[in-house]
């Protein structure tokens, strides 16, 4: 494991706690699928998830005689994640990358190579760091190619099939500078990045669907060396997780060869998901010299002012700032205490951002709700479904956080009316009555304590005696006894009195 | 030599107007047309494909047009022929290639679609070298086309078979694509007008690409005026392909007429030491005939057009290796079977191609390798910025250059396929237009002492054809009669 964190942070805590003398240096690049309607170079849908080969053309099909054509709305979503990863953009030309696949149509790649549209810029991460981004260029995807028979792999395979509804789907590749010290940091970027390509409407950001895909760029170095060790390049990293093991994995396996007296071979390596190793891919796989040149039937990229006002004007507030405001927001006074699930607010802040939902806490807030709680129900109930509750009602979530703050609701009933109103909306007063969480009456509760102090007349000495843990049991009691509907710092009060009459 | 003059099927313009005007059906036209290919084309085999039942539809459709009292367009009823790199849909369009024998493209190129819409009715697919690799036909996977002046001699290339169904009045008018000179070099040798436009006037949308940076369709056809028809026909900006000029199709008929009087015409100088007698008589002869009408004539050295062929033969090559990449026996075309993808991809390209292909597809993956990139690619570019900027300044002070087209009338099958370097040097006088992106036309100017056709070629700064042509109509006026097609062999 890793002990993760800050950059420049020498040596790794291996699982004996002892003090290996190398530090873990990564450097990522993450493939993003933009969310345009239409492909890079022609018409077809930019769609996941459809029947094989129903959206191509000539173009993306790379039939004789076909042309491509810059998609000008895949140049503006390029643009928004290079201001929303400080980059500079400038003029750029798109060169061919050559090399024979069966999933490329027209055996090479249309891709940016020494003059990117995006350069020199930074990624900040939560918890303050800062990783370079070298370049952040265009390029198409390629088609998709499944080998039947033979382990899922190419040479084993019986025969293969190819679709190519993926062939020509606009990509930006994020290069990061080699200034990631950990796995654990590995992520936390490309949570980031994730949060910042869904912040600019650019990405879907569903790495499960292949929005997303990252590979990683491994190499160790004694600590303190200013010399970068020999690095390998991890692919198929298909989520965090992967991402992190592998990352784990690569240092584990390079540490060993140089504590043997090995050297670390430069090469590609294949993730293995299930066997948790990486694998060197075949030297005649990656022995590929690319003979890059520049795109004759493209024309050189030179965004004009109306494509950089309108990719400025796109891009959002990114989530760095948004956390900073919605910390803020909580930190105010609230009278609300801590939830118990152990989260602490900072890690509500991430989630709530990176889930889009800070406006739904800001609004609530607005309309008078409890900041803290505001919060808490947002990053722990209202979470469970984005989506839904990306679009609640501002003014009836603040209503029925209300009612759980003056206790007219207990944290219970309202964690259920808040889970309808996320899935059929309506008023949340109405919901509790439709519910039966009508209000406890006072005299009946107050019977209801009185039965259970009698019932449970050791458990009342403790109390009265200073055991604060069994005033849980005694709240327990009472909810039973009342089924949920009683609102716990009205009993508790109601304990409090008679145990100081 | 047996060649007779022949008036063929007339000019472009005299079928269109009488097709127009009803007073002629299309379907009379087709059927002189292919009659004439009947005749013709077991000598000749200026086509891959004819397409006759297709084309007998389409005359139908323009007659029904006709007489329904709408307009067939500018080309009604005219019979064309198209090189077989054209992609038309649903027709075989091969590059005369076995790797795409019995390909049809789904779709019609721009050019092509322009050419339906104006009426004109397509007669068949012309032969060509493979992949237009080459300047005399020979390289086709199909079998050669004949020179209707002398059928022992090739037709040039790579457009031969256009140049040829031209030369022999089967079509009045056909296209051709032009990377180094395959239109005008064919054009020269079967004594016909052959027109490479300004890079970007004519979409390559459907252009199956040889190089893509030099690769331009342009007309062919007895006269400079049916040339410049068919262009004003094609031309114009098309969205599908981002290298198009974004503006209207020049204005070229309009002043055809004009004269020279007052222009100032450059003869390149350089090209004239390495061209055979007849070939630099011919550049003379031109020179003093537009001096006769009233153009300033002078001799002008431009030493860069020298760094055109060995620039050419690196940047060609280069682009032409990742073009033809994609026929790797996967989506279409010929497919050779092996036990793995490698394989099946190194048969199918190995059988597929013939040797010019692979020879260029070498040279190309070498010049653009780890290492040899700056010698030979990046050193080619930089040749060519040079040519570009030698001809800016020539412009400074001529509206026009003359030149020879080729270094030599129409030469004997299988003279020289035998050396690669001898058969490269057909472009000599061509090239440097391609490289430039300029546009450039060639004239039937005079006869060789055995019969031959001789073509001079009038060069134009960018999108400076109105001009060129012009000129090109003064110097077919001045050309003695008989230098000119159509003919029958």
């Amino acid at each position: 494991m890793s002990a993760g964190g800050t950059p420049g942070a020498g040596g790794t805590l291996s699982d004996e706690g002892t003090v290996t003398a190398y530090e873990t240096v990564v450097g990522l690049e993450v493939h993003c699928e933009l969310a345009t309607t239409t492909k890079l170079f022609c018409g077809c849908r930019n769609a996941f998830g459809q029947e094989p080969n129903t959206n191509v053309c000539p173009v993306c099909l790379g039939l004789p005689g076909s042309l491509p054509v810059v998609n000008r709305r895949a140049v503006e979503l390029a643009l928004r994640i290079g201001t929303a990863l400080n980059c500079r953009a400038q003029r750029s030309i798109f060169h061919r990358k050559n090399y024979f696949y069966p999933d490329m149509p027209k055996d090479y790649q249309i891709s940016q190579y020494d003059e990117p549209i995006n350069i020199d810029g930074w990624l900040e991460l939560p918890d303050g760091s800062r990783v370079g981004i070298e370049r952040a260029h265009m390029e198409e995807d390629t088609g998709k190619t499944t080998h039947v028979g033979g382990g899922g792999r190419i040479h084993e395979a019986g025969h293969s099939l190819v679709d190519y509804n993926r062939a020509g789907v606009p990509l930006v590749e994020i290069v990061s500078r080699p200034d990631i010290r950990s796995a654990s940091q590995a992520r936390a970027y490309v949570t980031e990045l994730r949060s910042i390509l869904v912040a600019t409407g650019a990405s879907d950001g569903r790495m499960e669907e292949g929005s997303l895909r990252v590979d990683a760029n491994v190499s160790i170095r004694p600590a303190g060396s200013l010399e970068y060790g020999t690095r390998c390049e991890v692919k198929n990293l298909n989520s965090l997780r992967s991402l992190q093991r592998a990352i784990d994995y690569e240092v584990a396996r390079q540490t060993a060869l140089l504590e043997t007296g090995e050297r670390v071979a430069q090469e590609t390596r294949h993730w293995n998901e299930a066997g948790g190793t990486t694998h060197a891919l075949r030297s005649k796989e990656e022995a590929n010299d690319y003979r890059y040149f520049p795109e004759p039937d493209l024309v050189p990229l030179v965004p004009d002012a109306e494509l950089l006002a309108a990719a400025a004007a796109g891009v959002g507030s990114m989530p760095a700032e948004r956390r900073r405001l919605l910390e803020q927001l909580v930190s105010g006074d609230s009278k609300a205490p801590i939830p118990a699930r152990g989260d602490s607010s900072t890690d509500q802040v991430v989630t709530v951002v990176d889930l889009g939902l800070d406006e739904l806490v800001a609004g609530a807030v607005a309309a008078g709700a409890d900041p803290r709680l505001a919060l808490a129900r947002t990053a722990n109930e209202a979470a469970a479904s984005p989506e839904a509750a990306r679009s609640l009602d501002r003014l009836a979530f603040a209503a029925l956080l209300k009612m759980e703050s003056s206790g007219q609701l207990s944290a219970t009933q309202s964690k259920e009316v808040l889970a309808e109103l996320i899935a059929r909306g309506g008023d949340p007063a109405q919901i509790a009555a439709r519910l039966g969480y009508e209000q406890m009456d006072a005299v009946a509760l107050e019977a209801i304590v009185d039965d259970v102090i009698a019932a449970n007349p050791e458990e009342w000495e403790r109390f009265r005696d200073g055991d604060e843990k069994v005033a849980q049991f005694l709240l327990g009691q009472v909810m039973r006894a009342t089924k949920g509907k009683a609102n716990g710092k009205t009993v508790a009060a109601l304990f409090a009195a008679r145990r100081d009459a | 030599m047996t060649a007779k003059q022949s008036r063929g099927l007339g000019s472009v313009s005299e079928i269109a107007a009488s097709v127009r005007s009803g007073e002629v059906s299309a379907r009379s036209v087709l059927d002189k047309a292919l009659q004439r290919v009947g005749e013709l084309e077991g000598d000749l085999h200026c086509f891959n494909e004819v397409t006759t039942e297709k084309a007998t539809a389409d005359a139908d459709a323009v007659d029904r047009m006709v007489a329904s009292g709408a307009d067939p367009g500018p080309l009604a009823g005219v019979p064309i022929a198209l090189k077989d790199n054209l992609c038309t849909e649903g027709i075989p369009t091969t590059c005369s290639s076995r790797i795409l024998a019995g390909w049809r493209p789904p779709y019609d190129a721009t050019a092509v679609a322009r050419l339906r819409i104006a009426g004109a009715v397509l007669v068949g697919k012309t032969n060509l070298d493979e992949f237009a690799m080459g300047s005399s036909t020979e390289n086709s996977a199909f079998g050669p086309t004949r020179n209707p002046w002398d059928p022992t001699c090739v037709p040039g290339g790579s457009s031969g078979g256009s140049a040829a169904a031209v030369a022999s009045g089967m079509v009045p008018l056909a296209f051709g694509t032009d990377t180094g000179g395959s239109i005008r070099q064919p054009a020269s040798l079967c004594g016909v007008v052959g027109v490479k436009p300004t890079y970007g006037v004519v979409s390559r949308y459907g252009l199956i690409a040889f190089a893509s940076s030099l690769d331009q369709i342009g007309p062919f056809a007895a006269t400079v005026a049916d040339a410049a028809l068919g262009l004003e026909v094609v031309a114009g900006h098309d969205p599908m392909d981002s290298t198009s000029l974004d503006r209207p199709a020049p204005s070229i008929l309009a002043s055809l007429g004009d004269g020279v009087s007052g222009l100032r015409v450059g003869i390149v100088e350089d090209f004239l030491s390495d061209v055979s007698p007849e070939c630099s008589a011919a550049v003379a002869a031109a020179g003093e005939a537009l001096a006769a009408g009233g153009a300033k004539v002078e001799h002008v050295a431009i030493p860069e057009v020298l760094l055109g062929l060995p620039a050419y033969y690196v940047i060609a090559p280069a682009e032409a290796s990742s073009n033809l990449s994609r026929y790797d026996g996967v989506r279409y075309g010929l497919r050779v079977d092996g036990p793995d993808v490698e394989t099946m991809n190194a048969r199918t390209r190995g059988e597929g191609f013939g040797a010019e292909v692979k020879r260029r597809i070498m040279i190309g993956t070498y010049a653009l390798s780890a290492g040899y990139y700056d010698a030979y690619y990046g050193q080619a570019q930089k040749a060519r910025t040079l040519l570009i900027r030698a001809f800016e300044t020539a412009y400074r002070t001529f509206d026009v250059l003359l030149t020879p087209t080729t270094p030599s009338v129409a030469f004997p099958f299988g003279s020289k396929v035998d050396d690669p370097i001898e058969m490269y040097l057909c472009d000599l006088c061509s090239i440097p237009s391609n490289l430039a992106g300029h546009p450039a036309v060639t004239v039937p100017f005079a006869l060789s002492p055995e019969g031959l056709p001789v073509g001079v070629q009038v060069l134009a700064p960018a999108l400076g054809e109105a001009l060129m042509m012009r000129v090109a109509a003064s110097l077919e006026q001045a050309a003695p009669p008989g230098a000119r097609g159509p003919v029958t062999p």
